[in-house]
């Protein structure tokens, strides 16, 4: 930088010299400029696509926003009118309900099966990265095309699980996975667990990469070996790897919605409804955009819980 | 000090800036209302993105726009995702000239002030059956028509029925007659769509209606008594507990698969089951109660609207397209090339005696009503609480009668 340039800084805008400190305060100005630049894209994205709408949604959830709010504008405020309509409905504690079984079952059936392949495909066979990548196909699928095939397998008449487990004679009527207010809801976890399974075998098993040999031969000398390997190295090694997975893993569930639609709709009579379904027909089915933003703010509401969590539950690991 | 404050200060622009960048875009989009002078194209939206429907549509819609001097800017979309774009463009003022709506959705956007009615362009509503002119109304203004309409009746497999000695029911206990002596095995008597849709609620419609049930109030007897023949013959195992989960579509491939025997459902599945060389059916009303109750189908059906742009040059023309969807020429043409039925009264009898296949459903739009004949736009909310009751009955979770009662006070 030239001493005209600095020279000429100094003189648009001096007010810098007093507080800038004694050494190159036109340097450190631009220093800061530049370091706003760079992160004014990530700002404008963040802004644009995760603060607008998360603003808008609360702002929606205090609103009689109609169908005719999109043309007039007009939403008259109605303060918390819509959250309480919205948690004094009859289907609220059913839904609520749903989405703890739902969320729990899936994350439990996820991370376990998760874990149990990831452990699986840590030792060196045949065929190991072919049939690893086979296990990825549920993720590269898209969802609805999932649905669809599930929903074809699990029909209680003509698909293909019914039929299979009626000609090894396990049962003699078909069993109504789908169609039964006892069974849908466990139907519905099962095929999200088997959808989520990728997520966690790929993220568990990158965290198995991580711990070195050395640690598995040290522990093999004191006689650790399976699952005391596991119990005492693999397992205290892979909790950073674990916190992280569950915790997404949860943000995830809660807010799964296409699965659920795609499989049954939230039937039979409510039975695999859960808020994020609920928060959908609300607004999309039955055009009531106030009452769908609220339940979507309650499931936000959940979320954060588990995300603050998180957060302190890392934090202690960091100050041990 | 002050540098720290022309910091934030900056910051807070460019934040504001960027949170106002949605309203800019959408501002951007916008056609300038004041703009008039010659016409010479016009868009158009609607969701008929499979064939035929999609070619017939497009073609009748390009000859309409050479009719009147404009090209057409075509755009479909996916049925689901219709309602969702049609309420962004509305926000951000940049509706199509010509719309096409599903017509139980027509109420709720006319109600948004984002339709023209049709009275402002001299449109003829002659000729339309009550039904049919009452879907596309709004506070007493028809804001949008259906050039071809579509109900639902009951459809037979024949072979099936001749081997099981049964003829086509038309009452209720013929019904579940029929429906038990066509059970057996792996095949069911009948099947429809109870599913947690507004589908399954549409298909319930003809058993309420007919036996004098109200959409106003479905906590009535006349309403319980239809629920409770749709429970009977999922108890009596004459309709597969599946029929919970089924759309219209899985209706059918039940039906071709020879699974059902009978089943309720519409013209449009017609070019399946006639690829089907092996299969053959028949169609009839929806049984009723008893012989003294007329069959009432619910109306299906796109209307097609002009959306209020500002532009009034546009919305002339957008309406002269609107009024050539609905000639009696290409009413015909749509009607027979996509198995639907033309709307106006005046052509049901040439188009039933030429399309022998239609005849009963040309016969049974004639009476067919409006899902939001009655409630308007208050319709999504009580099919709501239609099938909910639907599926709290079939699953036995409480009997019809209690299931409308607590579906009805929610």
């Amino acid at each position: 930088m030239s001493a005209a340039v600095q020279s000429r800084l100094h003189l648009t805008v001096p007010e810098t010299q007093n507080d800038a400190g004694p050494r190159r305060p036109g340097y450190r100005r631009r220093e800061r400029i530049y370091q706003w630049l760079f992160l004014a894209p990530a700002v404008a994205y963040l802004v644009l696509f995760f603060g607008y709408p998360v603003v808008k949604n609360v702002l929606m959830s205090f609103q009689d926003y109609s169908t005719g709010t999109f043309y007039t504008g007009e939403a008259p405020w109605v303060g918390f009118a819509n959250y309480v309509t919205v948690l004094s409905s009859s289907l609220f504690s059913t839904s609520l309900i749903n989405t703890a079984l739902f969320t729990a079952g899936s994350i439990a059936g996820q991370f376990v099966l998760g874990l149990a392949l990831a452990v699986f495909f840590k030792r060196k066979f045949p065929l190991n990265g072919m049939l690893r990548s086979l296990l990825l196909l549920p993720w590269l699928l898209p969802l609805i095309v999932s649905s669809a095939v599930w929903r074809w397998i699990l029909d209680k008449d003509s698909g293909a699980l019914n039929n299979f487990l009626e000609s090894a004679g396990i049962i003699s009527t078909g069993i109504p996975w789908l169609t039964s207010t006892s069974l849908a809801l466990a139907a519905v976890v099962g095929v999200n667990i088997w959808i989520g399974i990728p997520f966690n075998v790929t993220v568990l098993y990158g965290g198995l990469q991580d711990i070195p040999d050395e640690l598995y031969e040290a522990a093999s000398l004191d006689g650790a070996t399976g699952w005391k390997a596991f119990r005492h190295v693999t397992w205290p090694m892979l909790r950073p790897v674990v916190s992280v997975v569950l915790v997404l893993g949860v943000v995830y569930t809660l807010k799964v919605l296409d699965i659920i639609l795609g499989l049954t709709n939230g039937g039979p009579a409510n039975s695999t409804q859960t808020i994020a379904t609920q928060s959908y027909a609300l607004s999309f089915q039955d055009f009531k955009f106030g009452e769908g933003a609220a339940m979507g703010n309650i499931l936000v509401l959940i979320s954060l819980v588990f995300a603050v969590l998180y957060l302190r539950v890392n934090r202690r690991a960091v100050d041990e | 000090m002050k540098s720290a404050f022309t910091k934030t200060k900056a910051a807070a622009v460019t934040v504001t800036a960027i949170a106002a960048l949605p309203l800019i875009l959408s501002g951007c989009g916008a056609s300038s209302p004041a703009a008039s002078g010659p016409v010479s194209e016009l868009t158009v939206v609607d969701y008929y993105n499979n064939e035929p429907d999609k070619t017939v549509i497009g073609d009748t819609l390009v000859a309409c726009g050479t009719e009147s001097g404009v090209t057409i800017k075509r755009e479909t979309v996916p049925g689901k995702s219709l309602i969702a774009k049609v309420l962004q463009q509305a926000s951000s003022k940049t509706l199509p000239d010509v719309l096409m709506l599903d017509n139980p959705d027509l109420q709720q956007i006319a109600s948004s002030g984002a339709l023209a009615p049709l009275s402002d362009f001299k449109i003829s509503t002659d000729n339309y059956p009550q039904g049919i002119l009452s879907a596309g109304t709004y506070k007493d203004k028809v804001y949008g028509l259906a050039p071809t309409v579509n109900t639902i009746a009951l459809f037979y497999n024949k072979d099936l029925l001749d081997q099981a000695g049964v003829t086509p029911p038309k009452t209720w206990d013929e019904l579940k007659a029929a429906a038990a002596k066509l059970t057996s095995g792996g095949q069911y008597g009948l099947a429809f769509d109870a599913n947690a849709t507004y589908e399954g609620t549409w298909q319930f419609l003809p058993f309420m209606w007919s036996n004098g049930g109200d959409e106003k109030n479905i906590a009535t007897p006349e309403t319980a008594e239809a629920l409770e023949l749709w429970t009977d013959l999922v108890k009596s195992g004459s309709v597969s507990s599946s029929a919970l989960n089924w759309t219209q579509a899985d209706v059918n491939d039940q039906f071709i698969a020879g699974k059902a025997a009978m089943m309720v459902n519409g013209p449009w599945q017609i070019p399946v089951l006639d690829k089907q060389s092996a299969l053959h059916y028949g169609v009839v009303n929806i049984p009723v109660k008893d012989s003294t109750k007329t069959a009432v189908g619910p109306l299906g059906g796109e209307v097609w609207t002009v959306p209020q742009t500002g532009n009034k040059a546009k919305q002339a023309k957008a309406a002269e397209i609107v009024g050539c969807m609905n000639s009696d020429k290409n009413q015909l043409a749509m009607a027979k090339a996509r198995n639907t039925i033309p709307s106006k009264s005046t052509l049901a009898a040439q188009f039933a005696a030429e399309n022998p296949k239609l005849a009963s459903f040309t016969e049974l739009v004639k009476t067919a009503r409006a899902r939001t004949g009655q409630l308007g736009e208050d319709w999504p909310a009580q099919a709501t609480k239609i099938y909910t009751a639907i599926q709290n009955a079939l699953t036995d979770k409480a009997n019809a009668t209690d299931a409308l009662k607590q579906a009805q006070e929610g």
